[in-house]
């Protein structure tokens, strides 16, 4: 009668245990620190290269030449000491790892705080800081305190313009910004099992907005598929059979498009009565919404129609945008008047590539709305893609389907 | 291991880009983050932190894993943090830099004296005094050799 996260690290909730990781990454912006601190650490060789990524994506290409000396710095390092490395424009770190590196059962560390998107495929994600990242290169391990788990209960089918954002955005707002902290999230329930890998890993992605350590799906059919599709072929897991410290259900044809409003996560409106709020920026992208089903999704909205409001769209990987090129829905989003930028985090945590000024209005489709994180003195409304793209057409916060 | 400070209020939920904007984080020199720590919350903050114990709300440090944040509260003077709840990042990544954290509910003064005594496991503030729950041996040691870095360096 254990948790997912139980079963994973081998102890019962509330013990401390020291375990070796099966994965290790960091990029460009924890990078740099974790590398300085490894260094201070004078350890010797990376304990284990072939489990230590080393993914560009927060400001890329380089925006300066601090930046470039930093990244050049890094990028020397992971290559000279044998780590995996992927550049500029191959994606997201998180979207990377879960494009077939990242497996069920796995106990993977990554030095960014959404590591927990990965708990999608069944793995304990989480995510560090520099020095603790730098212990786990010298040592190949680290300690974890096992955590309680809250179970989410999702049952019956998402309707209409509603997607997995709307599902997680409303979870979040339940359980509060620190609903969940030092404890997991598991998510269960048929509502869980109809969902695909993407909108189980954005579900994942939202679970450190509640300060839970991560949030996990259990491997099944749907994960199986989709990991085969890179090549590897794995076991599903038995599904939950524990009691959690705290349960919460949602019935998915109870939801409906919700915003969350600046500067909270947790606090979340429906899309209905915030219609009409003008928009300088709309913003499609991110490890929370960057991923095929959420371009293809914004696609269908806007093929044929024009932005009224500037809009950047940011895949999540390489493979994503080179699928969206292949499948013409590229096309549709370009010819709808949006800008798209290389694979990477964008202007999500306000560095480069859509920044907003002061008093401007972003809607964007990632995780965070926290006070002048996308720019000094503006405002970041978070949505779902579709609510997105419906606004990006009317130029304001508008209803997907509205116009149907 | 006993700590002693002037306090400094803050609201609840502080997430790490209040502590240290984005805009800052492409550098490996302390001394900028330190300089604009709590830049985007209150400008002045900065000027009172040197010696500081801050009295915060719950949820201190919530949001990304950015270890400058830890630093730049160092770097600035603070000499510990109390508050109901910790995001866990934030609270791994302060012992790891040396920078202790008590956990405890406490109303606040603005420049009251504060003392924290992990080794009585009590935070006294004015007149009120609080338990507080006690740091993992571990994490004790790491705090006493001034971070993990140091901790690591001794053990292997």
């Amino acid at each position: 009668m254990t948790t997912l996260s139980e079963r994973i690290l081998g102890a019962p909730a509330g013990e401390y245990v020291d375990r070796p990781v099966d994965r290790a990454y960091v990029h460009d912006g924890t990078g740099v620190l974790t590398l300085e601190a490894w260094r201070a650490l004078e350890s010797g060789e990376i304990a284990s290269p072939d489990r230590t990524y080393v993914l560009f994506d927060h400001i890329i290409p380089a925006n300066s030449s601090t930046t470039a000396d930093l990244q050049h710095e890094l990028r020397k390092f992971a290559c000279g000491a044998g780590l995996h490395f992927s550049d500029i424009g191959d994606g997201i770190c998180h979207q990377l790892m879960g494009e077939g590196t990242a497996l069920p059962g796995e106990i993977i560390v990554g030095a960014d705080s959404h590591t927990c998107t990965l708990g999608a495929f069944g793995a304990f994600a989480t995510g560090v800081g520099a020095t603790d990242m730098a212990v786990i290169w010298a040592s190949g391990s680290t300690w974890f305190r096992v955590p309680e788990t809250v179970g989410i209960f999702f049952s019956g089918r998402l309707s209409g313009h509603t997607e997995a954002k709307d599902l997680a955005l409303t979870y979040v707002s339940r359980l509060g910004m620190d609903g969940a902290t030092y404890r997991a999230l598991e998510f269960i329930g048929d509502g869980t099992t109809h969902l695909s890998m993407d909108s189980r890993m954005t579900l994942c992605n939202l679970a450190v907005e509640t300060g839970a350590k991560t949030g996990l799906c259990y491997a099944d059919a749907v994960t199986a598929a989709y990991l085969q599709s890179f090549g590897e072929i794995v076991s599903t897991q038995a599904p939950p059979s524990c009691t959690y410290e705290q349960e919460l259900d949602f019935e998915l044809e109870d939801i409906i498009p919700v915003i969350a409003v600046p500067p909270r996560v947790d606090t979340i409106f429906p899309v209905s009565e915030l219609c009409g709020v003008p928009l300088d920026q709309v913003f499609v992208g991110t490890c929370t919404n960057g991923r095929y089903e959420d371009l293809s999704r914004f696609a269908s909205i806007v093929r044929g129609k024009k932005v009224r409001v500037r809009t950047i769209v940011a895949p999540a990987s390489r493979a994503v945008l080179e699928d969206a090129a292949r499948t013409g829905i590229l096309s549709d989003i370009l010819a709808a008047g949006c800008t798209v930028i290389p694979p990477g985090c964008g202007p999500c945590l306000g560095a480069h590539m859509g920044v907003i000024g002061e008093g401007e209005v972003c809607l964007s489709t990632a995780n965070r709305n926290f006070r002048n994180r996308m720019g000094v003195g503006g405002e970041i409304y978070l949505s779902s893609v579709s609510t997105a793209a419906a606004s990006a057409l009317a130029g304001e916060i508008a209803l997907p389907g509205g116009d149907e | 291991m006993r700590i002693e400070g002037n306090a400094v209020c803050l609201p609840p939920d502080i997430d790490t880009d209040l502590i240290i904007a984005g805009r800052y984080l492409r550098t490996k020199d302390r001394s900028i983050w330190a300089t604009h720590v709590f830049e985007d919350l209150d400008p002045s903050l900065e000027a009172r932190l040197r010696g500081s114990v801050i009295i915060a709300g719950k949820n201190f440090g919530c949001g990304s894993s950015r270890e400058q944040a830890a630093v730049a509260l160092k770097e600035a003077g603070v000499v510990c943090i109390i508050a109901p709840s910790f995001a866990r990042i934030f609270f791994r990544n302060a012992i790891n830099r040396g920078l202790p954290l008590a956990q405890a509910d406490l109303s606040c003064r603005d420049g009251e004296k504060v003392v924290v005594d992990f080794s009585a496991g009590t935070v006294t503030a004015g007149d009120l005094s609080r338990e507080i729950p006690p740091l993992s041996p571990r994490m004790l040691e790491i705090l006493a050799e001034g971070g993990l870095v140091e901790h690591w360096r001794k053990r292997r």
